[in-house]
């Protein structure tokens, strides 16, 4: 038994993981060893004990499960194949007689990616066998935080139902694809084929009339188009679920991921009905009402379209909603860069580790020297310091493993524990980045203000990790609610057992009264807020197998807080500005209302001329009250002398129309004007063209008066958008988002920038109001989490 | 709009020219052009437009020894416009202004509830009021009074009538002959304006003024005719007595010779009518030197009285917290401060726990206080001064 696990050590739920897709990264002798341990075990008795812990402790959960599975899956190959995911859930009601009151009923999961296929001799090791295997020695950044494979999901699914899992993959674009059906059998533990054909039906054509939503998407070849699934591959997964919306939904779950994973495009089709709510607690969040309607043009203008399709994305970055079926669109372009896997820091193990890697070592290599073994093993441990360590336990640079005993084992790990050596490498890590956190929560969340900050890396028990957090605030995010809280790791989100996490306390314990919100002693600030927080590691320490939690570490939840503090600190600066303008211009506001009367007083006294008295008043009026017109004046003035933000990072305003001005001065808004919410997208889309750091982003509300007291005017109107150079569909219904030509000057002539929506716009826009494609109507995702959409 | 102003005139009745007004609203035109020629000034020279109003306080106003009545000092507070908190009392002080500008220019008069209703409007532009209600437009009145030096009666303001009048006097008012000792049971209106060239005395047999607090207690006095017995004469001032009021007592007193005596209730309210009489009050601390008469005696209620008089248990009030801390408050006033008598007056108050009004004479019997009581005390002069 050279391999055999300590039984009592500490994390050995990780040695039942079930690898997902890469059994070739595992050594095989550890995963038949492991297999063989275990054989008397009946699989499905071993999955129906353990259920709860592996994320099916009910229907709705597991069918949020099956889900997640499956996308993680999808995500990790293409990644691995250098590919821009492009992911495509199917949530199928198979029963949608049922009675209404019915707790569950029967889906059919499938879920479709353009990743790169698998080999046809894989097929049953992927998704047909619970291989056990230990990843403890391999620590690399990696998804797969729940800790179990699709093929759990598809047992599952054959337990719930005997139906078995149907796979389509097509490795190859110019091969036809193979379509597989594999039935899990229990007692052997081995995966049955029972249907093995090829087929040219890939991606699966059937899907395309399944909806309203996606014939119209699949007409625009947006919807599982053959050119963006050139090889992919697709599982369907019938199973007992239930589907219903609200925390912990599939529909949250796609939300989430597409925010911290903006360099992949999600299409969703939920099933056409939800199932009856079991509990008050389940049920759905509140419906975001009217304000999600919030007004998209069309996306990209369909002839851009396709001249750009493979360099920019052709979608708005924001999520849309069609006919019923939700397409998180792509937001950035860039996949994030493969991790490296690194050996663990000597200061991150503990003894029952080490004197199993010593059996392994033993077992590796007969005359293996501790020495080597040392700087083999481990990371940052150099010749030097190796010798010193053997050295310190009486061995020498020759002592082979095999004779140190238990003794000597024991004192190693000491020494190794003491030891100063530097930290463990960093660039196992892949955080999102801040530019992609902005972009991810521009698309998600519709607030007025975001800010985003990423940590440097650093270490808890020798393990690196990085902490990342954005805040999204404002805009049509709830007021007087506790602000939300999204929680990822490795780019995952975390949806359940929110109160037992780290970055859960990280927030309760920032104070959030220094950035002038409200925040109750040991609570979550009140505001329109929503938070998110990434770890990204190598090691996520979870509280409990089901890894729904993060375990609460010094080291990880101070990262947490000082992360959460930068981006409050600019979320305060921003709220402090924002109160300052409008106290001023309600001083100014009210001083103009009197300066008046006087005037005609004075008039009415002594004679003077009205008009000149109130000219000269209201000049000084407006110069006590230089601040608000120092915000509000756009034209004149650079925007980014303006004080307070010249040093910020990783911020974006967007103000709604109209939401800045006091009182009721202006008139109509100015035409021929982007709105905040366009130049917003289009300082995004600026970002992304570039390769730089963001620095400071921000859209300024157009100002109503300038410093002489006129009206604003108009900027010079473009007014027949056909005939302007951009060429882009103009969507003109609501007042607010009148389209122009953009004046951006760091944008260049990208085309897709001129698409760049109006997310803030206050109407949901009518139909008729887009005269080139009045058959399609688009707007955003309603009806969902209040938070997020 | 506030952005447009356009108003080119104020007022489009026929206003007389300035050289027909009297000299007294000639000075006070004056006085209100000065303060829109400062705005003005200010306003074009880029400088912030401030009305200096002295400070009706406390801490402003001192107590003349010599004189025996209470004067305003120099202390100022300021009245910017371009202030959040002052802004809308500057525009409220302009409205005014020329409000009255227009008044004195038509030759007429106005109640302070008149001038509040010519000046209340909308603000061009908003929905706001100037005014929202009198309580806010009569302080303005008096802050211009004090800002511009200039009295009521020369801004061409009255207050309503308060207070009556009766007894052996001939009264000319605005030229009608009032005889004052045929006033049958209600008495005269003691007017706002009394000042010599809107009122005159014409024949006077009264030895003294007796003033009563209320209306209750003049009423019995005049259905006594004790004016006519002991030939006086009889006012009151329906409580705090108006300007009108005090000011034709001090006239009576000054240019006739009479003295006056009160006769007020027995409680730190009375005690202070008293002083105000006497010596003034502080926010009109201004028009002490014409509304002060520093010899002006107080007959009762005393605190003794209850002992004195024999009263009923009935008539007596007990004495509140605010009872108290009001009569050490005002026994700490200077001008009571160094006087013995109401010292001890104040303190038998205090330990008689109890206070008395006018009208507890009334219990007694009900014509004791005009037969007995006032005559017993005017002719042993016991009384306070």
């Amino acid at each position: 038994m050279p391999t055999t696990l300590l039984p009592d050590a500490p994390d050995t739920s990780e040695t039942t993981r079930m690898p997902m897709r890469k059994p070739k990264h595992l050594p095989r002798a550890t995963a038949e060893s492991m297999a063989s341990k275990q054989r008397d075990i009946s699989v499905s008795e071993f999955f129906a004990k353990n259920r709860h812990l592996l994320g099916f402790d009910n229907p709705r959960k597991a069918l949020l499960t099956t889900v997640k599975e499956a996308v993680d899956n999808s995500l990790d190959a293409c990644e691995e194949a250098g590919i821009l995911p492009d992911i495509t859930v199917i949530i199928e009601d198979l029963q949608p007689n049922r009675p209404a009151n019915s707790k569950a009923s029967r889906y059919r999961v499938t879920v479709a990616d353009n990743g790169p296929g698998i080999v046809r001799k894989q097929v049953e090791n992927v998704f047909g066998r619970l291989l056990f295997g230990s990843k403890f020695h391999r620590l690399k950044m990696s998804r797969g935080q729940q800790g179990i494979g699709i093929s759990a999901a598809g047992m599952y699914g054959l337990i719930t139902t005997g139906k078995p899992m149907v796979i389509h993959t097509k490795p190859k674009a110019t091969q036809p694809a193979h379509h597989i059906e594999l039935a899990m059998n229990t007692k052997t533990n081995r995966a049955e084929v029972t249907v093995d054909v090829e087929t040219d039906d890939f991606p699966p054509r059937r899907f395309n009339s399944l909806t309203s939503g996606t014939r119209d998407l699949a007409e625009r070849d947006q919807f599982l188009a053959a050119k963006d699934y050139t090889t992919g591959t697709s599982v369907s997964i019938e199973l007992e679920g239930r589907y219903q919306k609200g925390r912990g939904s599939v529909d949250e779950f796609l939300e989430l991921t597409a925010i911290a994973n903006p360099h992949a495009r999600f299409v969703f089709v939920p099933p056409s009905k939800e199932s009856s709510p079991e509990d008050a607690d389940d049920a759905p969040l509140l419906p975001k009402g009217g304000s999600n309607g919030a007004t998209l043009s069309e996306p990209a203008a369909q002839t851009d379209a396709h001249a750009d399709s493979s360099a920019q994305p052709n979608t708005p970055v924001v999520t849309l909603e069609t006919g019923g079926v939700t397409v998180y669109p792509r937001a950035v372009t860039e996949l994030p860069p493969e991790t490296k896997e690194i050996q663990p820091h000597p200061r991150g193990i503990e003894l029952g580790i080490l004197l199993q890697m010593l059996k392994e070592a033993q077992a590796e290599r007969d005359n293996y020297t501790l020495y080597s073994f040392l700087q083999d093993k481990f990371s940052r441990v150099s010749a030097a310091s190796a010798s010193s360590f053997c050295q310190t336990i009486k061995a020498t640079a020759r002592t082979r493993i095999s004779d140190i005993d238990h003794d000597q084992a024991e004192r190693l790990f000491k020494v190794l524990q003491d030891s100063k050596l530097p930290p463990p490498p960093t660039d196992c890590l892949a955080p999102i980045g801040v530019r992609q956190l902005l972009a991810g929560m521009l698309k998600g969340v519709r607030a007025e203000f975001y800010a985003a900050s990423s940590r440097e890396p650093d270490v808890y028990r020798g393990r690196p990790f990085q902490i990342e957090a954005a805040l999204a605030f404002g805009g049509e995010l709830k007021a007087d609610e506790p602000a939300r809280v999204i929680r990822f790791a490795n780019r995952v989100p975390l949806l359940y057992q929110q109160s037992a996490c780290s970055s859960f306390k990280a927030v309760t314990e920032t104070n959030w009264r220094n950035y002038d919100l409200q925040h109750p002693r040991g609570g979550v600030p009140i505001g329109p807020m929503v938070i998110m927080i990434h770890m990204a590691s190598v090691w996520v320490p979870f509280t409990s197998e089901s890894k729904e939690a993060i375990a609460d570490y010094d080291e990880i939840r101070k990262e947490m807080k000082l992360a959460l503090q930068e981006c409050g600190r600019k979320l305060g600066t921003y709220l402090k500005k924002r109160a300052k303008m409008r106290r001023e211009g309600e001083r100014r506001d009210v001083f103009q209302k009197y300066i008046g009367e006087i005037a005609k007083a004075c008039n009415a006294i002594s004679g003077v001329d009205a008009q000149e008295l109130y000219a000269a008043l209201l000049e000084q009026a407006k110069r006590k009250t230089a601040v608000a017109d120092l915000e509000l004046d756009q034209d004149g003035k650079a925007v980014k002398d303006n004080s307070i933000d010249a040093d910020e990072d990783g911020v974006i305003i967007v103000e709604p129309a109209g939401s800045s001005d006091v009182g009721d001065l202006g008139d109509a808004p100015p035409i021929g004007k982007p709105s905040r919410a366009e130049a917003a997208a289009l300082k995004v889309h600026a970002l992304r063209a570039t390769d730089e750091e963001p620095t400071l982003i921000d859209v300024r509300p157009p100002k109503r008066l300038n410093q002489k007291g006129n009206q604003a005017k108009p900027r010079e109107r473009t007014k027949e958008p056909q005939g302007d150079s951009s060429g882009s569909q103009r969507s003109t219904a609501p007042a607010r988002s009148t389209r122009a030509n953009v004046p951006t000057a760091n944008t260049g002539p990208k085309t897709a920038a001129k698409k760049a929506e109006a997310r803030h716009a206050a109407e949901p826009l009518p139909s008729t109001a887009r005269p080139s494609k009045p058959r399609i109507q688009i707007k955003l995702v309603p009806k969902q989490d209040p938070g997020l959409f | 709009m506030a952005r447009k102003p356009a108003p080119k005139t104020a007022s489009t009745t026929a206003k007389k020219p300035i050289g027909t007004l009297p000299e007294r609203d000639v000075k006070t035109i004056g006085k209100l052009v000065g303060l829109s020629e400062m705005v003005v000034k200010r306003g074009m020279s880029g400088k912030d437009p401030v009305i200096h109003i002295p400070l009706r306080t406390k801490s402003n106003t001192s107590w003349n020894r010599k004189k025996g009545i209470l004067e305003m000092g120099d202390a100022k507070a300021d009245r910017p416009l371009f202030d959040l908190k002052t802004a809308k009392q500057f525009m409220q002080t302009m409205l005014h202004a020329s409000t009255i500008k227009d008044l004195i220019e038509q030759g007429k008069t106005s109640s302070l509830r008149g001038v509040f209703y010519r000046a209340k409007h909308t603000v061009a532009g908003t929905k706001e009021n100037t005014f929202d209600t009198q309580d806010e437009s009569d302080p303005i009145l008096e802050d211009l009074e004090v800002s511009l030096g200039a009295l009521r009666e020369e801004l061409h303001i009255f207050a309503s009538t308060r207070g009556n009048l009766v007894g052996n006097i001939t009264i000319i008012d605005k030229g009608d002959e009032i005889n004052a000792r045929r006033m049958g049971s209600g008495g005269w209106g003691i007017p706002s304006i009394v000042e010599p060239s809107a009122l005159q005395f014409g024949k006077c047999e009264a030895k003294f003024v007796l003033h009563v607090e209320k209306d209750t207690v003049w009423q019995r006095f005049n259905e006594d005719r004790f004016w006519e017995k002991h030939n006086c004469i009889l006012t009151h001032g329906g409580g705090q007595p108006p300007r009108g009021c005090r000011r034709l007592l001090q006239r009576l007193n000054q240019e006739l010779k009479l003295p006056i005596i009160c006769v007020l209730d027995n409680d730190p309210w009375g005690h202070y009518i008293y002083s105000v009489i006497k010596q003034g009050s502080i926010s009109l601390a201004f028009e002490s030197s014409r509304l002060a008469i520093p010899d002006a005696k107080f007959l009762g209620i005393r605190a003794k009285d209850y002992e004195e008089c024999e009263l009923d248990d009935g008539v007596k009030i007990t004495l509140t917290d605010n009872d108290i801390k009001r009569a050490n408050e005002i026994a700490a006033y200077p001008w009571f401060a160094e006087n013995r008598p109401w010292q001890k007056e104040i303190a038998q108050l205090l330990k008689n726990g109890f206070k008395m009004e006018v009208e507890a004479m009334l219990q007694k019997d009900i014509s004791y206080i005009t037969e007995e009581y006032v005559p017993q005390r005017l002719k042993a002069k016991d009384w306070l001064e």
